[in-house]
């Protein structure tokens, strides 16, 4: 008897902690399952307002929604309704900026009727992939957590009519299943920024190379360029290549151990901003001048805003961007389809810069920084 | 001979053994390892620097971590996994103190220290949550700290709104740096504290020897008049104790926060420096000592692969032989065998004597 009620009491326990501790995204499942019925920006009024308030307003949506769409039919054109499965956006500053953009894009009053569902288990957005195709969707916008598992729901996409959107990663299935994926291409990336270090004029390239955790796109695209340089150039060298699991503090082990072996270098390449940021931390420790002027150049990935200031304050060098800003063009290619044209090219590669810190303005700062 | 055999069974023989090991690698294969130079760093204090700095700045985190391991492992015969995010939302909680709600205050909005404190209590409101678990509910260790290890880190974004504290004041770079005028990394001298404390508490209290009594048996020791239930839940307090110091270092040491990589895995590595310090995992007796040499065994070695530049894909294979052997070793089972085979000897020898 004692066991039992210390197990209901230790589960009540654990449930509240659950509760409390997925407080944002209860919050964020709770706009999702309300903005089944009703748009975004009601289902944000309905959770301010009192639980009578929504439930009217979930019974009459089902009578008025016609009425509604014909409203604004009159003064805006017809709505067009997309459910976009998302990644969680707590997981990265590359994410929050990511949902930030499409929520500036997908709403009322840029016409469209937009569900948002955020998960980073795969089987989870599948869920959610089936529920909008039986809710009817016009278009479904996908970032998948996994690249497997994807064919049987798009396929019971296609047959009902519903136009499927990659965006930022794209999945293992058949080309027809989807209309386009909009992607970063991190191996341009990694292009952009060598060919900006070369740009440089050093005599000698004696390079930290600190990596991203491995087998990741972003390590695999960022290291390939570089590492394709060194082999192709005398006068490339790699003083240490080495991962850092995005980890500042390790990256900075990485960078105190050159200086601890007293080698000569004169380049960091790190391929992330927390681990530049890491690698400048070791440099400071042992009074090596970095940045503009300096004895090192650092370069980051990513463009993070903090990271842009260290740029805008010269103690960095150079900041490779990984656009998340997909939304703009997604919306084009709705636009095009809905206008009755044809996407030909279904792979679309956004434009991403490199910024460096001798040019970069704080309208730089203010427009790409995440 | 038997004073041979008396080192050889000490607990703590194995980690010095393989301390001594790789120190003594690092000789042969380099011996400039070992230098050691006075530099002055960009603020202009001079600082000492070298491999061997290195490793006591790195390693601290490390070893206070081990200390309150170890005891956790004592008192309830199981390990805490959730250090790593625990870690997270302690250093989320000061960095949200000091740059307040919207992140970006230029200016320190409290003394360093008060944010700490206050910390240091969330952090052992948290140990205290996981030790009312184990200890009250009888939960495994393991399961109930995983509540903790799968939360903990989006408690950790959730309080400063997943947003980016970064905090501009100097001083607070001090407690992962230098402080001026010192020429040794603080990170040590912190962790030089934290022994010194854990020491005296356990010389001149009985939390020692209560711990390990609720180690080897709660009943027993229950009917002799201790509270096993009490004594669990302060082991995790002081874990949490363990675990906010970490964090000032963690967060100082970049004067920023990650929340989804700082400190990752460091529970893992925590809890194979208790196994490295010869202490039993399912609880019972300890030895504080072992598992801070552990910790430092565990630097050394990450280290010394560092300086050797071992390929990036190549590393953690590398560190898993070295850990295997050295486990292996340290195994309590392995460690009797080794006594029978010793003694049997030593019989053979006296039975021929006498024939």
């Amino acid at each position: 008897m004692k066991k039992l009620l210390a197990l209901l009491l230790s589960l009540v326990m654990v449930l509240s902690l659950a509760a409390c501790g997925g407080s944002t995204d209860t919050a964020t499942d709770d706009t999702a399952d309300d903005a089944i019925v009703s748009d975004t920006e009601e289902a944000d009024d309905t959770e301010e307002a009192d639980t009578t308030e929504e439930a009217d307003t979930t019974e009459e949506a089902d009578t008025t929604e016609e009425a509604d769409t014909t409203e604004d039919t009159s003064s805006s054109g017809e709505l067009i309704s997309v459910a976009i499965i998302n990644n969680d956006p707590n997981e990265s500053g590359y994410r929050t900026a990511n949902d930030k953009d499409l929520q500036a894009m997908f709403n009322e009053e840029n016409g469209y009727d937009a569900i948002f569902y955020y998960s980073l288990k795969n089987d989870e957005q599948i869920a959610y992939a089936q529920q909008a195709v039986q809710a009817g969707v016009d278009y479904l916008l996908l970032s998948a957590a996994d690249v497997s598992g994807w064919d049987s729901v798009l396929k019971d996409a296609q047959n009902n009519g519903i136009q499927v959107i990659l965006f930022d990663r794209t999945i293992d299935a058949d080309e027809s299943l989807y209309v386009a994926s909009i992607v970063s291409d991190m191996a341009q990336e990694g292009e952009t920024a060598v060919s900006w270090l070369e740009s440089q004029g050093l005599e000698e390239y004696n390079i930290i190379h600190i990596q991203g955790v491995m087998g990741s796109a972003a390590q695999v695209g960022r290291t390939g360029a570089l590492d394709s340089k060194v082999e192709s150039e005398d006068s490339w060298n790699l003083v240490v290549q080495q991962t850092a699991d995005w980890n500042a503090e390790t990256a900075q082990q990485i960078v105190q151990s050159v200086i601890d072996s007293g080698e000569s270098f004169n380049v960091i390449y790190a391929e992330n901003d927390d681990m530049a940021k890491g690698a400048v931390a070791a440099l400071d420790k042992a009074g090596i001048s970095h940045g503009v002027g300096g004895d090192v150049i650092v370069m980051g990935f990513d463009c993070n805003a903090w990271a842009l200031e260290e740029l805008l304050a010269g103690n960095w060098n150079y900041d490779g961007q990984c656009n998340p800003f997909q939304a703009a063009y997604i919306d084009e290619i709705i636009k095009t389809l809905e206008s009755g044209g044809t996407i030909e090219e279904k792979s679309i590669i956004m434009e991403e810069q490199g910024f460096d810190a001798t040019t970069i303005t704080q309208e730089d700062v203010d427009n790409y920084g995440i | 001979m038997t004073r041979l055999r008396k080192i050889v069974s000490n607990q703590i023989f194995i980690p010095v053994a393989a301390l001594l090991l790789l120190a003594l690698f690092n000789l042969i294969a380099d011996p400039s390892f070992y230098k050691i130079t006075l530099d002055t760093n960009s603020a202009g204090n001079p600082v000492l620097s070298g491999y061997l700095i290195t490793i006591l700045d790195s390693g601290a985190e490390l070893a206070i971590l081990a200390i309150g391991m170890t005891l956790v492992t004592a008192a309830s015969g199981g390990q805490d996994i959730s250090v790593g995010a625990a870690i997270a939302i302690s250093g989320s909680v000061m960095l949200r103190l000091l740059c307040g709600p919207d992140a970006n205050s230029q200016t320190l909005l409290m003394p360093i220290a008060c944010a700490f404190l206050i910390a240091m209590v969330v952090s052992m409101l948290f140990g205290a949550f996981n030790g009312i678990l184990v200890a009250v509910f009888q939960i495994q260790p393991m399961i109930a700290t995983l509540i903790l290890y799968t939360a903990g880190r989006s408690i950790a974004a959730w309080i400063n709104q997943n947003q980016l504290p970064v905090v501009v004041d100097p001083t607070f770079a001090y407690f992962g740096g230098y402080i001026p005028g010192c020429a040794v990394p603080t990170p040590f001298i912190i962790a030089v504290i934290c022994m010194i404390i854990i020491g005296l508490v356990l010389k001149f209290t009985n939390l020692g020897l209560y711990t390990q009594c609720v180690g080897i048996n709660e009943r027993s020791s229950r009917l002799n008049g201790l509270n096993p239930t009490f004594i669990k839940i302060l082991a995790f307090v002081i874990m949490g104790i363990c675990v906010s110091v970490a964090a000032l270092i963690k967060v100082s040491r970049i004067s920023s926060i990650n929340y989804s990589v700082i400190a990752q895995n460091i529970e893992m590595d925590a809890i194979l420096a208790v196994a490295l310090g010869g202490n039993v995992l399912s609880g019972g007796k300890f030895n504080v000592w072992g598992s801070v040499i552990g910790a430092y065994v565990i630097q050394f070695l990450t280290t010394t692969l560092f300086k050797f530049n071992v390929s990036s894909v190549a590393l953690p294979a590398y560190k898993a032989v070295v850990v295997t052997l050295l486990v292996v070793a340290s195994a309590p089972a392995v460690r009797e065998k080794l006594s029978e085979l010793s003694k049997r000897l030593k019989s053979k020898r006296s039975a021929k004597e006498v024939a």
